[in-house]
């Protein structure tokens, strides 16, 4: 099997889909001929044609909305936006009308279209390319929200969100995109060739949307991340010396929801970790599913590691972002308490 | 202190406003049949002055004259004839039943009936509108059921959006007409990517989309003609200039700079100004449009000159910003009457006729509201099934709405 980086995986993705579905085409800024400032549709066009894989004026309310015309008439188009941090001026698109459409119209109208666009920190972004939309999205009715945190599951998922009937929105961890991060910004660079997680099928498959990953058993608290995150959560399982139990959500809506009940009535504690700012994150909602769900399986507080209520700072990116000690900490105080 | 000049800040007022009398002076209108029409394949350049212009065909005598006269045969006119007459009498049954409670809201358009109902026949019908909510008139020309659409305006259990939508807010796949969203503006960039994929297919439909004047200074405005321009896309892109963007007159919007259809000539879209009450030259405009994107040759901006005769909604007091009788003075007159006076020079109508129409009009939708209000009307009667009101979110209901519909009991 060969090995592929996340990019490779998710350019591997829409090859596949190109090829297997005429109806499917990608666009986006930058995204023809020189294949995005991130790579990810390398080679498409050329492979391809013009017509399924081209670039777009600097528009993102317009890459949205045509997106949403095009799969109103029946195509799959798979639309990216190149930063996250970009993805507001379509945000009106995005939740007013690609969510909404076939509620509004008694499912007459869809809109199956997928918007990837890379997301998170940990690469020097600055404020502007460095933010974690993932609960703006998760609040709207109507929309599906995936995560995917390795290779194999960037490409199985992007292909199922592809051939989803309703709207995705494919957050990539940008972090991710070159190999695995632990959250230690002095240890060796680690790439995904070296990692099982690494070994990417040439061909068709898919990671159904909806479904969790125990990507660690363990016994003594359950720590749910996705993303960049879950790399820093199996770090900080092994440093932690405790028997965790890591999950990797991948997909925030729909969430099962059964994986981590199960999880956190068996081991009694739960820790949740992502990038996103404090306040109203995703965190929140996971803490009170488990709350709703396990209090009396509960031996400890749930507790959240997250990014600081702050816009991402430059020179303080290693500050902001939760890192294995803040996690290890928390774990500490849940078996502690 | 520098010696120069303060500087100081315009905000546009209309020239009119409640107890002054109406103002239309600043109106400059082209005599019918004087402005030029331009071979469809015309390079947008070429044809900028058309951006300024006001393609006008019925002349104050009823007459069709100059190089837009569609020459449509007398049954089409008198077909179009009738389906302004329907549109009107259902609007004016819909906001009575607003006022009598059955509905929460309702919308006319009182005035701009040629806008939608030319577009409708100029159009064919497999092609797809994108409408906002004042083109109510494209489904009723179109012959889609006037009970379906008045089971929407009661919420009722036949409501085919099962009571999800405001009143106004149709949708129906196969009739062209896609659904009405309240957030203004986002459906014109939609249009154009509708229109991208059927040109990727190698379909041979084309799509038009309509917003108002207000609705231009969306940054979704801009984006669909850049997106229209960049693309070449089958689509028309009509502006409904009715002069009020519920309180704010058109001069707010940036009306009072430039026409509306000027904003084309900038992004190389060919672009036209049309008499918006004017049912020929309306649907000259819309078909000389879609011919031009059936040839491959891209969208056009067309601007429809026109007037809100009525307040914006049923929400809506308009004797509080504007002139009183200002509707009754636009010099543009009212469409269904400049149709009929048309009609009657021909020698195809008569005043009898006429009455006898609106009579029909009437009665036709008299009977549909009675079968409608037979079934309910909003919070009373027949009511759509509560449980549906957690389908549709996503293709297949996902477990925490499952469970959600669970604590509900349904």
């Amino acid at each position: 099997m060969p090995a592929m980086n996340m990019i490779q995986a998710l350019n591997s993705a829409l090859d596949v889909m190109l090829t297997k579905d005429p109806n499917v085409l990608t666009f986006g800024e930058d995204v023809g001929y020189f294949g995005g400032v991130f790579r990810v549709t390398d080679g498409l066009q050329k492979k391809h044609g013009l017509t399924r894989c081209f670039d777009t004026p600097i528009g993102e309310g317009g890459i949205v909305a045509a997106a949403i015309g095009m799969g109103a008439y029946g195509l799959r188009p798979v639309a990216e936006i190149q930063f996250a941090d970009y993805i507001y001026p379509a945000y009106d698109q995005i939740v007013s009308e690609a969510a909404r459409l076939r509620y509004r119209s008694a499912g007459d109208f869809t809109a199956p279209i997928v918007i990837r666009t890379p997301y998170g920190g940990g690469i020097f972004g600055g404020q502007t390319h460095s933010q974690s939309p993932e609960a703006l999205f998760t609040h709207v009715a109507g929309l599906k929200t995936v995560i995917p945190s390795t290779p194999y599951d960037a490409k199985g998922l992007l292909i199922a969100a592809i051939e989803d009937d309703d709207p995705v929105i494919f957050l990539e961890p940008k972090r991710l995109y070159n190999g695995p991060f632990d959250g230690y910004p002095d240890r060796p660079v680690t790439i995904w060739a070296k990692l099982p997680a690494g070994e990417v099928p040439e061909g068709y498959y898919t990671v159904p949307l909806g479904k969790a990953s125990i990507v660690r058993a363990g016994g003594d608290v359950t720590i749910l991340a996705y993303g960049t995150m879950l790399h820093v959560a199996l770090a900080s399982a092994v440093d932690s010396g405790l028997d965790c139990e890591v999950i990797d959500l991948r997909t925030l809506v729909p969430l099962d929801i059964e994986t981590i009940v199960n999880s956190v009535k068996k081991t009694g504690r739960c820790v949740i970790v992502h990038e996103a700012t404090h306040t109203s994150g995703y965190g929140a909602e996971l803490s009170a599913l488990v709350q709703e769900n396990c209090f009396h399986h509960l031996e400890a507080p749930i507790e959240r590691v997250t990014g600081w209520d702050t816009p991402y700072p430059h020179a303080f990116e290693w500050q902001y972002f939760p890192g294995p000690a803040r996690v290890i900490a928390a774990l500490q105080r849940a078996m502690e308490a | 202190m520098k010696n120069r000049a303060r500087l100081s800040l315009r905000v546009p007022t209309p020239p009119a406003r409640p107890g002054d009398a109406p103002d239309f002076s600043a109106i400059k209108l082209e005599a019918a049949g004087e402005v030029r029409r331009p071979e469809i394949d015309a390079r947008p350049h070429d044809v900028s002055d058309l951006a300024y212009a006001l393609i006008r065909v019925l002349d104050d005598k009823g007459r069709a004259v100059g190089p837009w006269n569609p020459k449509l045969d007398a049954e089409t006119l008198r077909r179009a004839l009738k389906a302004m007459l329907l549109t009107r009498a259902y609007d004016d049954r819909m906001y009575r039943a607003q006022r009598q409670g059955k509905t929460s809201f309702y919308m006319k358009c009182t005035g701009e009936e040629a806008v939608a109902i030319a577009a409708a026949f100029a159009l064919e019908r497999d092609d797809m509108c994108f409408p906002s909510y004042r083109q109510q008139g494209l489904l009723i020309a179109r012959g889609y059921p006037l009970l379906q659409m008045m089971n929407q305006v009661y919420s009722n259990a036949h409501d085919p959006l099962k009571g999800r939508q405001l009143p106004i807010m149709y949708s129906s796949k196969a009739y062209g007409f896609f659904t009405v969203s309240g957030n203004l503006g986002t459906q014109f960039p939609q249009a154009v990517g509708w229109a991208m994929a059927s040109a990727y297919k190698g379909d041979d439909r084309i799509a038009a989309s309509w917003i108002g004047d207000g609705t231009t200074a969306e940054g979704d405005f801009h984006h669909a003609l850049n997106f229209a321009s960049v693309y070449r896309a089958p689509v028309i892109l009509n502006v409904v200039n009715n002069q009020w963007a519920i309180s704010s007159f058109a001069g707010i919007a940036g009306g009072n700079e430039s026409t509306f259809a000027s904003r084309g000539i900038g992004y190389g879209l060919p672009a036209l100004r049309v008499d918006g009450n004017d049912f020929l030259a309306v649907y000259a405009a819309t078909a000389w449009a879609a011919e031009r994107a059936r040839s491959n040759l891209g969208a056009t901006l067309i601007e429809h000159y026109t007037y809100r005769v009525e307040g914006h909604s049923t929400s809506d007091d308009p004797s509080r910003y504007r002139p009183i009788n200002e509707a009754k003075l636009w010099p543009l007159g009212d469409p269904i009457e400049r149709l009929k006076d048309h009609l009657i020079a021909l020698g195809e109508w008569s005043e009898d006729r006429q009455q006898e129409a609106h009579r029909e009009a009437v009665e036709q939708v008299k009977t549909a509201n009675k079968e409608a209000e037979a079934v309910g009307t909003l919070g009373h009667g027949e009511l759509p099934s509560l449980k549906t009101m957690f389908e549709d979110v996503f293709k297949d209901m996902p477990e925490h709405l499952r469970r959600q519909r669970q604590q509900m009991g349904v």
